[in-house]
């Protein structure tokens, strides 16, 4: 490992706390020691240039970022932002992620902001500092700003000479200085390193076992713990048998504070032991619908509030004058985030400061969640960001995160990792909601959409914090509300449509605690919208493609859609075809997507086989033209892409969660099965970069455009239209015999 | 009762301290040698999450007790197969495919292909989606690992 990687790989992993009070450019100092709720001096403000960055006396630069990388590669996408901006080269500069004391809260890293949000503001700050980095050379080479130029970190006189280096220019200092929103940030057609497929920082590391995630990070003296989860969800703990355990050697202790119940050891294998082992006596509870009437249940959910999401014209009315009339009913089920590693945190406990490391996606958020439940001020507790395995939303590294706190407090401070097992979290990680849709619509005589009406019925509650489950089991303070994330987006439609009515329910409550998983209701919402788009479509005897282009009046759309029908070679022409006999009938289907209907593009076609016999779905293919904006980093973008069709691919095909009255039982990958390398599609992407334009997220956008792309590519190969997700052979092959 | 247990492991002998010589292997490397490479996924053997190679073959950690090894199998955990300055060739080619999101499933990937290419050093893209198929990912890396094992292989 390269010394400047030895020193990214220790930032990283949370064990060194840096002092810039006495403006050294960074102190190192063992985590075990001297982790302190905050590093006094460091300002965390999101006005301040200091808050975003420092430049040390060697010219390094350290980029302190709210926004955390999920394993999506954002971390070099700003490592490339901050270096464009301050014109240093890329090894110059180090980003230091979701530190509670160091970082500022650019807010949770969710709806696809880290780049839109979170890097615009980086770019801000840098420009701001570059700015002012030129007025000091200016001053010292009594030249004007206009005179000078900076080539990697060094100012120097454009008509040649010597040069000063930022680090000399600031002599190791802070900036005192607000961000300037107005600053001119750099033209774009003089990017080298934005806009470059820089190679992602983290990967040499990950393929060769050094990198260290959460679930890899100890410190001295750590105890490692298991929490015993309640057989049913509202279970409560009657009694337990802490001598059930105590032959087992390296068992510690058992943990209990109300119906929180967790064993701790010496070694992992001993907790694991344990908390197989521990005898627990819990109540019975069967408080879930059953999951055979799920969709009974959510349609008789008490409603509390309508959001109307658009409201054109008089759809009702509208409606009779149609010449044709349609209406169906979508509906997507409760999934799972599904990471590959259970969530994982450590804590500890020491001078009455609360240190937890963690892969929340939400430092700032979750140190005030664990605060209130520990009843502690905010000011004691730091969380420090670490990798751990992909979340794709709201997961359970929240969770873990406060179980490790409770039980450091009952372990006196000792430092105490609690790694989830794999049913903790198929279990007990938030999940997505069930979302249940009706749709109505009405074409003209000329076979457009005359009228359009649709019904979402979606759990209340918007972005925010998501209960932690060692607070709720534990009695101790903890939100009342549900947080599924902002689920009424793409409720509307991207498409002009002269009387539309859009409205989403909201639930009182839910059968499972809800959270955001990967583009929350946007995927959902989108899935409903354009399949319907295409029975419409269908009904009115044209091209899905064409039919789209009629109602689309957004040149960036339209030239999207262009794209992706010459990318995909798509052949103009009504669903369904016809196929021949034979066992497998092949299609294709498309969607359009514009986010929450105010940035990213996307277009997709997926192709499809369909096995008459098996009722198998295979998806061979699937075409994405995207369009995000500026395109930091065109690589890291495609494998964000990739991600999100193989992910939702599976999602569609091969997804749900199961369940009995009391609890999840899909609580292992063969009860909740993944898309698997035989089932995994070619993903061919075409990227439509501008880089003059404002960069827009790309994380979850493209996975919106996917379900929806399958269900009419299955109905253009068999004419059988699927509503209900997943698709898997049994329904399918009761679809098609129904047909 | 802490039994000491003789490991080959990474071309080295070692040796663990256990309570229990029924613990699996993958919490020896790990806890007991600060291997990292190989991480803890399911402790099911579904995912793939924590595969080594045992005599050169992909065995899953989480389901092998040290009691099943004797001192003269020859364990390799990712750590073993190279460095970031010496990568083996598989790493080299997941790495310049840049294939990995979170990473977490890649040792898994890693580790399971560079057996399969011990055995078959130009298998067809359909040979290497077999012998992935018990290789979870969530993130959806799949694409890109198919091309850097046919990367690996030469194939590509
Ligand atoms: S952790 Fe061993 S197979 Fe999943
Ligand atoms: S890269 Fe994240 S699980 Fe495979």
């Amino acid at each position: 490992m390269s010394a400047a990687t030895t020193r990214r790989a220790l930032l990283q992993s949370g064990s060194l706390v840096i002092g810039f009070a006495l403006g050294h450019r960074i102190s190192p100092a063992k985590a075990q020691g001297g982790s302190s709720a905050s590093a006094p001096g460091k300002t965390v403000a999101l006005d301040e240039v200091d808050g975003f960055l420092a430049i040390g006396a060697d010219g390094k630069v350290t980029v302190f970022s709210g926004k955390v990388d999920l394993g999506t590669g954002v971390r070099t996408a700003l490592t490339q932002m901050a270096a464009e901006e301050l014109d240093v080269p890329l090894a110059q500069v180090t980003v230091i992620q979701g530190d509670t004391a160091l970082t500022p809260d650019q807010g949770p890293t969710y709806g696809s902001l880290s780049v839109q949000n979170g890097g615009v503001q980086i770019r801000q700050a840098a420009a701001t500092a570059r700015k002012h980095l030129l007025d000091l050379a200016s001053r010292r080479l009594n030249l004007p700003a206009d005179d000078l130029a900076v080539q990697d970190g060094v100012v120097r006189p454009k008509a040649g000479g010597q040069g000063i280096g930022y680090g000399d220019l600031l002599g190791g200092r802070g900036f005192t200085l607000k961000v300037d929103k107005e600053v001119t940030t750099k033209n774009p057609a003089e990017f080298r390193i934005v806009g470059q497929s820089v190679p992602r920082l983290d990967i040499p590391a990950k393929c060769t076992g050094r990198f260290t995630y959460m679930q890899d990070f100890s410190v001295d003296g750590m105890l490692h713990a298991r929490v015993v989860r309640p057989p049913a969800i509202g279970a409560t703990l009657r009694s337990m048998d802490e001598a059930s355990v105590r032959d087992i050697p390296g068992a510690v202790k058992v943990v209990r504070e109300g119906n929180f119940l967790a064993v701790v050891a010496r070694n992992e294998w001993a907790a694991i032991k344990a908390s197989q082992t521990l005898k627990a006596d819990w109540s019975d509870w069967r408080g879930l619908p059953e999951q055979v009437r799920l969709w009974e249940h959510v349609r008789g959910t008490r409603v509390t509030k309508d959001d109307v999401t658009s409201s054109v014209g008089n759809p009702a009315d509208a409606m009779l004058g149609g010449a044709k009339r349609l209406s169906a009913t979508y509906d997507f089920p409760i999934h799972t985030h599904g990471s590959i590693g259970p969530s994982c945190a450590v804590a500890q406990l020491r001078d009455g400061q609360l240190t937890v490391w963690t892969a929340s996606q939400m430092t700032h958020a979750l140190r005030k969640q664990i605060a209130a439940m520990m009843r502690m001020p905010e000011g004691e507790v730091r969380c420090i960001y670490l990798e751990g395995s992909g979340c794709y939303g709201r997961n359970g590294h929240e969770d873990a995160a406060g179980d490790a706190a409770l039980l450091t407090r009952a372990m006196g401070g000792q430092p105490v990792r609690v790694q989830w097992s794999r049913q903790d979290e198929h279990g007990w990680d938030p999940k997505g909601p069930p979302t249940l849709i009706d749709l109505r619509a009405a074409l003209d005589d000329k076979g457009n959409i005359a009228a359009w009406e649709s019904e979402f019925f979606i759990p209340e509650g918007a972005a925010g914090n998501v209960p932690l489950v060692p607070a709720e089991l534990a009695g101790l303070p903890h939100e009342s509300s549900m947080a599924p994330g902002n689920i009424i987006q793409n409720s509307a439609l991207p498409y002009t449509v002269p009387a539309v009515r859009t409205t989403c329910h909201r639930l009182a409550e839910t059968p499972f605690k809800p959270s955001w998983i990967r583009t929350p209701g946007r995927m959902q919402n989108t899935y409903a919208n354009e399949a319907f788009m295409d029975e419409l479509a269908a009904a009115a005897g044209v091209d899905p493609l064409e039919f789209r282009l009629r109602h689309l009046r957004d040149p960036r759309g339209e030239e999207l859609l262009r794209r992706l029908a010459t990318l995909a070679k798509w052949e103009s022409r009504p669903s369904p075809q016809r196929n021949g006999g034979g066992d497998v009938m092949r299609g294709r289907g498309m969607t359009y997507v514009k986010y929450e209907l105010n940035r990213t593009y996307i277009g997709t076609v997926a192709e499809v086989e369909v096995n008459r016999s098996t009722g198998e779905i295979r998806v061979p293919r699937f075409v994405v033209v995207h369009d995000c904006g500026q395109v930091i980093n065109p690589d890291g973008l495609r494998n964000q892409i990739e991600g999100n069709v193989v992910q939702t691919v599976s999602r569609t095909l091969k997804e749900e969660l199961t369940f009995d009255r009391s609890m999840v039982t899909s609580l292992d990958w063969n009860s909740y099965p993944i898309l698997t390398f035989p089932e995994v599609p070619e993903v061919v992407i075409e990227l439509l970069d501008r880089p003059q334009e404002r960069p827009w997220g790309a994380g979850e956008p493209s996975a919106a455009a996917i379900p929806s792309a399958i269900s009419n590519a299955v109905f253009d190969a068999t004419g059988v239209r699927l509503r209900s997700v997943p698709y898997t052979p049994a329904r399918v092959k009761a679809a098609l015999q129904a047909s | 009762m802490v039994s000491s247990v003789p490991l080959h492991v990474n071309g080295q002998p070692r040796t663990v301290e256990v309570d229990d010589p029924d613990m699996p292997l993958l919490y020896a490397l790990r806890d007991g040698l600060g291997l990292h490479g190989p991480r803890f996924g399911c402790g099911l053997g579904q995912c793939g999450a924590c595969t080594v190679h045992v005599d050169g073959e992909a065995v899953r950690s989480c389901i092998t007790p040290l009691s099943s090894l004797t001192a003269d199998r020859k364990v390799v955990t990712l750590e073993g197969l190279g460095s970031p300055e010496q990568p083996h060739p598989v790493q080299r080619a997941f790495i310049e495919e840049q294939a990995a999101q979170c990473g977490y499933c890649i040792n898994g990937m890693i580790m399971q292909a560079a057996a399969l290419l011990n055995g078959n050093n130009r298998p067809s893209d359909a040979e290497v989606r077999e012998a992935l198929a018990g290789n979870l990912c969530r993130c959806g890396t799949h694409v890109r690992i198919l091309r850097a094992v046919q990367r690996a292989a030469g194939t590509r």
